[in-house]
């Protein structure tokens, strides 16, 4: 299997604004580049082979990216190849700070890292930033959210309930 | 075909994550509250994406054309070898959950150390499941402190789950000839050197729960073997239904 320890993307210069266009099927705002997705996209012979990983292994928008990037493609010209790989596993770091704002501006609070995760998500801490008036005071309502991505917060300022991406490692 | 020990193995692990997901998916929309309803059937999900990768690798190994669904969707109940723990079924809230937390205990240690396995595709699967599998941990332990530890009604019904379902931990430290022959070619995990960390943490959690740990020694077996309780073939009733009474449909 090649690749195998790289977490360097490997992508055409001239592909990227093309798959820029991309986005999320489920958080619309957010590019699959911003979101770390596609791990690399390479011209041969005029048809593109794109490897694109999972966020969670049974994220059902994966099938739906991968449809969505060869319409993208076939649109620029191009016919293309998607491949589905699994390591190296998709890390909430993979997330571009233009994704990280992207998400808070669309009312997803972005993964805090490992540790402040963990007293969030296990030991109640309150830090998570509410996405609606910036309060710290905010509680865990579910430990799982709308997808499986996120997890459901609610705000005990403003009373607003919010998803917080969760840090995945 | 070539690699028969290596396709069993992996059926072996993916019919574990099939079964609970079936059994985990029939929350969808029957959950105590919305919240565990939808942490229910996330984890679900995370099941079924796994199982994908896994059935994925399998079809691959067999290569006589069989596809992933045929593989999840197509077998009788003796070729099924989940543990007899995950076709238990939803009794109550408290068997749900205690089902889950004494799979996840054993899963998250499985998968640690299938990421070692020498086989490249399955230590991949792995990196990935072991991920989500520490949130669905996560949850069940707590599940199990809060209702354990909980009022004198939900106290005595997790007891009662956690007494019923005790007799189905032993199996999944027994060892199959595929799952010795892998172990011996380096794919495989040796589930028997997992036994004793993993009753350490249960008995730590019904500690913490306040919850009386099961000293019974009398345990039930043969999930692994195909033989299983009377509960499967229910299960594969509803999950199997759409591709036999439509063949070969797809979405």
């Amino acid at each position: 299997m090649k690749g195998m320890t790289t977490t360097e993307q490997n992508i055409d210069n001239i592909l990227v604004p093309i798959l820029e266009e991309v986005s999320d099927p489920e958080i619309p705002v957010l590019s699959i580049m911003d979101m770390g997705v596609v791990r690399s996209a390479i011209i041969i012979n005029n048809s593109v082979h794109v490897e694109i990983t999972p966020t969670y292994s049974g994220c059902p928008a994966m099938d739906v990216i991968g449809d969505d990037i060869k319409l993208a493609l076939k649109q620029a010209g191009y016919d293309s190849k998607i491949e589905l790989i699994l390591h190296p596993a998709w890390t909430t770091d993979w997330i571009t700070p233009r994704g990280r704002k992207a998400l808070e501006d669309y009312g997803i609070a972005a993964p805090l890292d490992a540790d402040a995760d963990k007293d969030v998500l296990l030991n109640g801490k309150r830090i998570v930033k509410c996405t609606n008036c910036q309060s710290q005071n905010t509680r865990l309502v579910s430990q799982f959210g709308s997808t499986a991505c996120k997890a459901q917060f609610q705000c005990d300022d403003c009373q607003e309930p919010f998803d917080y991406f969760k840090c995945l490692k | 075909m070539k690699n028969q020990n290596l396709y069993n193995y992996i059926l072996g692990i993916a019919d574990n994550s099939l079964i609970l997901g079936q059994r985990m998916g029939e929350l969808c929309g029957h959950g105590p509250s919305l919240e565990t309803d939808i942490a229910c059937t996330n984890i679900s999900l995370d099941l079924f994406g796994q199982v994908r990768s896994y059935f994925q690798y399998a079809a691959k190994i067999a290569g006589d054309g069989r596809t992933e669904d045929d593989i999840a969707m197509l077998r009788k109940e003796r070729d099924y070898k989940n543990v007899l723990l995950v076709e238990q079924p939803n009794t109550n809230f408290a068997y749900t959950l205690g089902r889950q937390f004494l799979f996840d205990v054993y899963h998250l240690a499985f998968l640690k150390e299938l990421q070692k396995s020498t086989d490249l595709t399955l230590s991949a699967i792995a990196n990935k499941c072991v991920k989500e599998v520490s949130y669905h941990e996560r949850f069940s332990s707590d599940w199990i402190k809060r209702l354990g530890d909980g009022t004198a009604e939900s106290k005595a019904k997790m007891q009662d789950a956690i007494n019923d379902l005790w007799t189905y931990t032993d199996e999944l430290f027994h060892q199959t000839e595929a799952d010795k022959a892998m172990v011996e070619e380096g794919f495989g995990v040796d589930v028997t050197r997992l036994k004793e960390a993993y009753y350490t943490e249960i008995n730590q959690v019904l500690e913490e729960a306040t919850l009386t740990i099961p000293e019974s020694k009398y345990f039930q077996k043969g999930g692994k073997e195909g033989i299983h309780t009377e509960h499967l073939g229910y299960l594969l009733a509803e999950l199997q239904y759409m591709q036999r009474a439509y063949p070969n449909m797809e979405w």
